[in-house]
This record gives structure tokens, sequence and C-alpha cells, in this order.
């Protein structure tokens, strides 16, 4: 059962996943009383049938990329990093820190230090809960669950009464200095003297999302240190054996990884929101589990995985719009049934492909 | 601060730590038997709503409460199947299931009673009203004592007094009964017991649901004991700060009740007095005292207080015969 074709193993069985968790969700789409076949047109329609639609999809996918590029890392060593959401919301600090007090004349200049300040501070945040596993033992999923709890409250605490502008009453931060402030889809696709509408968030970060997806891609499968976390998550004993410390893959992993979460903000705090929100990070940190389960924590995958979340989220809005029964918490389930299927589940479906498969592969020989 | 403050902040502390209690002894007893579970979350959000909703169409509590336990039960199998016939991922499952509740809860109350994810509020025979124990009047005004029985012992509803009698009836399971004993060794050393001709998965299956229904009653008690409805995603962390509870405890029932005390006196705390101000040290931000169940567990996690060793077998798969 271990030698199965790559296709079945990457293409065929996620698929075939997929389809369950789309099948169980259209049918608590026909226990609400509508039809399960208009509600995912509405959703392609509404999140790829337009420029519109499209940039506000995309969008989405970019922050899942970067916490889905964060979970898949981390599952490379065998860890499981549920902390990207206290991770993203942390490198939004550091993040706003840069484009709140700094005058930026350009946006290219106050690019890489944004960038090089939200993955420290989403690394930083990680690095305890690594530490912790890597000094003393302690579960990394129950110490960064504890972790997202914690950069909440100090968000919160932060926001109301650290960054809040004096005379302000939401709790968020001034906005950001005007040299900070991303080029658009708009903009872009202005530049080159092409039409593209000007409300979807959509901003240059995509084309860095794409760019993290290559070097994570390099990193993991060309790099000394990729051979050794992937090692390591095989066979930790094997690994101890070829001389790999533990300590440091497990702190590698997880600082790349609290890095990549931390980066997501670089597309939601200084590209779509311009200041820091309290909840600036929306669940994404939960749905790049999704994606790197989906993804098979292969940066190609998990690029296609956040696309879909992109066009389940965008379509969601669209749909919870055109079908007002049907509420945006649809998405939620879906994510949770693919979550169960292609993660909690894959035996469910693995087992029983591997063994048609063996048949099959007896009768020819 | 005057006594009658304190007697005030300790009964809020016993109402607060309730559900507490209830979903630290049913994470209790499926990690004593080796499987994690990160959805206690998940599945008292599930019998909140259920419960609520039903006790609001039928008019009664009890038919709510039998709702409630039946949903918190179901996603228990869920992760029963998932974890021991399937051999998969434990906390991903977990995941799942917190995600499918947050997300169904929400989906099926608009589509049932349409105020926007909430329930109907409950009332009369629709929720547990409190239990006045007998001459609390005249007992409380025994100076000192008194109060302590009137207002701290009495008036919660029966959910309360039911989590405090869980907490020794799962130290008599769990350390005085064979199944108890057989528990334990299947969550530290599951070759042993399967060589001892018990069934593992039998074993695993039987705490995974009464995992189950401890989050169920827990899940309940939320929304028709101390709440009178169901709102969206009124759980709000509470399952997580159970998980923090148990290792606190070192998943131990006494040690749980004590953390749970603990974690509830804090929010009882942190709801009574928003930002304390302590005079020469300055003032403690609410967010701090929200966010100090789970610092505190890490502290006990770094093994700077104690260690905090979990079950030898937890999270790992029983794969018999490989």
């Amino acid at each position: 059962m271990k030698n199965l074709p790559k296709w079945i193993d990457l293409v065929l069985i996620p698929a075939i996943n997929l389809f369950l968790a789309f099948m169980i969700s259209g049918l608590v789409v026909v226990y609400i009383g509508e039809n399960p076949f208009r509600a995912m047109q509405i959703i392609i329609n509404g999140s790829l049938g337009s420029a519109y639609g499209l940039g506000y999809t995309l969008y989405y996918a970019t922050n899942f990329i970067f916490t889905g590029l964060a979970v898949a890392v981390a599952f490379h060593a065998r860890m499981f990093n549920i902390g990207g959401e206290g991770q993203a919301m942390i490198g939004g600090l550091g993040t706003a820190l840069v484009c709140l007090f700094i005058d930026w004349p350009h946006w290219t200049i106050a690019l890489p230090f944004a960038i090089m300040s939200a993955a420290l501070f989403g690394a930083a945040w990680s690095a305890i809960p690594a530490y912790l596993q890597a000094r003393r033992g302690s579960h990394i999923v129950i110490t960064t669950i504890m972790f997202n709890f914690i950069a909440y409250s100090m968000m919160v605490y932060l926001l109301v009464h650290v960054l809040k502008p004096k005379g302000q009453m939401a709790p968020e931060s001034a906005k950001f200095v005007a040299g900070s402030n991303l080029p658009s889809a708009h903009d872009i696709f202005g530049w080159f003297g092409m039409a593209f509408p000007k409300s979807p968030p959509l901003n240059v970060t995509f084309l860095l999302a794409m760019l993290a997806c290559f070097l994570i891609w390099l990193f993991i499968w060309r790099t000394r240190m990729g051979y050794a976390i992937r090692a390591f998550g095989w066979s930790e004993t094997a690994a101890v054996y070829a001389g790999i410390s533990p300590f440091k893959i497990i702190m590698v992993t997880m600082l790349v990884s609290g890095g990549l979460a931390g980066m997501m903000s670089i597309n939601s705090v200084m590209g779509e929101a311009e200041r820091l929100l309290i909840d600036s990070v929306q669940g994404a940190g939960f749905v790049g589990i999704a994606a790197a389960l989906m993804g098979r924590s292969h940066p190609l995958g998990v690029f296609l995985a956040a696309v879909l979340f992109g066009v389940l989220y965008q379509g969601g809005a669209e749909l919870e719009f055109e079908m007002p029964a049907v509420s945006r918490e649809m998405i939620v389930v879906i994510q949770a049934l693919v979550i169960l299927f292609t993660g909690a589940l894959e035996n469910l479906v693995r087992v029983p492909i591997g063994r048609i498969f063996m048949k099959l592969n007896a009768k020819q020989n | 601060m005057d006594y009658l403050t304190i007697i005030q902040i300790l009964d809020s502390m016993l109402r607060l730590s309730a559900p507490l209690i209830f979903a630290c002894l049913a994470g209790l007893f499926s990690e004593r038997s080796g499987i994690f579970d990160i959805g206690l979350e998940g599945k008292m959000l599930a019998s909140a709503f259920f419960s609520a909703a039903v006790a609001a169409a039928t008019g009664s509590v009890w038919l709510g409460l039998m709702a409630g336990l039946t949903a918190s039960m179901i996603l228990a199998a869920i992760h029963g199947f998932a974890s021991i016939t399937f051999q998969g991922n434990q906390l991903i499952s977990g995941v799942a299931i917190n995600f499918l509740a947050s997300g169904m809860t929400a989906l099926i109350g608009q589509n049932w009673f349409r105020l926007g994810g909430r329930t109907p509020s409950l009332s009369g025979d629709g929720r547990f009203l409190p239990i006045e124990f007998p001459f609390a009047e005249s007992i409380g005004k025994i100076p000192f004592l008194g109060p302590i029985y009137s207002e701290l012992l009495s008036g919660h509803t029966i959910l309360v007094y039911v989590a405090l009698l869980t907490v020794p009836l799962t130290w008599w399971l769990l350390f005085k009964t064979r199944f108890g004993l057989r528990l334990r060794a299947v969550g530290e050393n599951p070759e042993a017991v399967d060589t001892g001709g018990v069934s593992v998965s039998f074993l695993r299956y039987r705490a995974v649901l009464i995992c189950g229904l401890l989050c169920g009653l827990g899940g309940a008690y939320l929304a028709t004991g101390m709440a009178a409805g169901f709102i969206r995603d009124m759980t709000a962390g509470k399952g997580f700060i159970a998980l923090a509870a148990l290792i606190f405890a070192k998943w131990r029932p006494a040690y749980a009740l004590y953390a749970c005390l603990l974690f509830g006196f804090l929010e009882a705390i942190a709801i009574r007095y928003q930002n304390i101000t302590i005079e020469g040290v300055g003032t403690i931000p609410v967010q701090f005292m929200q966010a100090l169940p789970y610092i505190l567990t890490i502290v006990i996690l770094a093994g700077l207080v104690g260690k905090a060793i979990p079950p030898k077998a937890g999270g790992e798969p029983y794969v018999k015969e490989r």
C-alpha cells in the first residue's frame, strides 16, 4: 500500500476527499431548502466570473497561501502549528509598527522592511512554543493554541490602550503613512494601460506570495536544511542517528513557519486595511490548516488549495447575498468537512483505493 | 473589599467554573484513554445550540438537555471514528469538529429561527432555574457563616451541583473500578491491554463517548442554565480554557476541580473589576486577566512549576500487529 503511484496520492485521493466534503455540504444546502447546484454556480460566478470577483478571490488566496505555507513547512517536520492565527496577528503588529512611525518616501523601500518586521514578529511568537517543544517536550499544539489566545488579548490591550489615537472611539491604530501604501491590482494594471476595478483589495502581495511558494519549494527540496527537516519528519530516530539535531530542526522549522504566518499581514494589514485592526487575521490562520492538508504540504498544492478557499470565501459572500437562507457560515462548514476528510478521515478513502489498486496491479502481472 | 463582595465573587466563580469542570473532566476521560481532544469547544458549542433550540421549541429544558447531549455525543463519535477506527490524526480531527460545530450551529440557527444565529430567549420550564436550599433565607441571617450557605452554596442551577459531583464520580470511576484501571492503562500502554485480551478500540470508544456526554452537559449548562438561550460562538474559548485546566491539573480529577475553580475565579474577577488598580504596582488590564489562564498553563508546561506529563500513548493511533 505504500507504493501507490504518485498521481493517486497527489491527485485522485484529494479529489475524492474534496468531492465527499462538497457532497455533504450540498446535502446541508438541500436540507436548508435551496438547490446546491445553483449555489455552486453562484459561488463560481461570484468569485471567478468577473475581474471584480477575481480581485477578491485572489486577495483572500494571498492570505491563505502564507498561512497554508506556514502550516505546510511545520508538517514536513511532523509538527502541527495551529498557532498561525496568533503569529499572523503579531506579524500584523510588526507590520504596523514599521508603517506607523517611519515616514517612508516610497512603498518599494517600505516593503522590504515591513516584510522583515512582519516575519520577525511572527517568528518571535512561534519561538517560545518551539523552544518549549524542543527543550521541554511540551506539545506544540497545546502551546500554540494558548499563544493564539494570549496574542488576541495582547492585541486588544495594545489597540485599546496604546496604539489607538487620542479621541478616537474604534479600537484601531491610526492610518499608516502614505508612503507605505502598496499598489493595488488597479494601480498595477494601470501602469500597463489596462483596466482593473478599483475596489478589490488584491495588491502586489499576491506576487510576493507566489515568490514565497517558489522559495519554500527551494528550501524544502533543494537545500541541506530542507532535507534535514524532511528526514526529521520521516523518522526522528533516523535523523538523530544521521547527526541531525532535533533542537535545531524544531527551532528552524517553527521560526520559518511563524515568519510565513506573520507575512500574511503584509497583504491584509499593509495592503488592504492600511491600519491595524483588532482582528486582522479573521480565521485565515485556520484556513491555512485546510490549505496545507489539501495541498499535501507542497507549495504548488498549497497555492491551488488557497485559491480554492479564496473562491469559497468570495463566492460565499455572494452566496449569502443571492440566497439569504444560506448564510456565510456555510463556508466554515465546507472548510470543516475538507479538514475532516483530507486530514482526519484520510484512511477512509486511502485504504479502499489502495486495495483496488493492488488488485488491479496483481491482475496485470 | 467587604465580606459580602468576596462571597459574591466566589458565587460567580462557582457559576463560571461549572462548564469548565464538565469540559475538563470530559477531556480527562478522553486523554487518559490516549485520545487527544482539542474539540471540547466544538462539542460544547453544539450541545449549547441544540439544547437551547429544542428547549425553545418544546418548552422543556429536559428535552433540550437530551438533544444537547445527543449532538455532543454524535460529534464525539465522529472523533472516535476518525481517530480510533481510521487511525487518523486526532488533533486535525479536533480542529475539524470545532469548525463543524461553529459553522453548523450558526447556519442551522439562522435557518430555524432567523434571529442572526441566536435562539429565542428561554423562560420558565425552558431553562434550568436556581435551586434555593431549604431555610436559605433564615440561615443567611447568621453572621459570617450564613451567607456562605445562602449566597455561595444555595441558588445555583442543578447542573452546577452535578458538575461538582462529577469530580468525585470521575475519581471513583478512574481509580476504583476495573473499567478505570483499563482506561488508564490503554492511555499509557495499549499493547499491554491488547495482550491482556481487552479491546483497545471498545475502551477508547467508551472514553470518547463519556467525553461527549460531559461536554454536552457543559454546553447545555451554558445555554440553558447560565444564559437564557444560545448566541453565536457562545463557548468563546471555554473549551480551550478547560484544556488548559486539564494540563494545569496534570490529568488528575481533584486537581482538575481546583484548576477550573482557579480559572473561574480569574474570570469572575475580570468580569467584576475590568481593570484592577493596585497601589504602588499600577493597573492590571482586564486583557491580562483574560490571558492569565493560558499564561499560567504555559508556565506549567515550561516546567517552571512542576512538570506536566501527558498519558504516554496520547495522540498515537493504536495499530494492531505491526
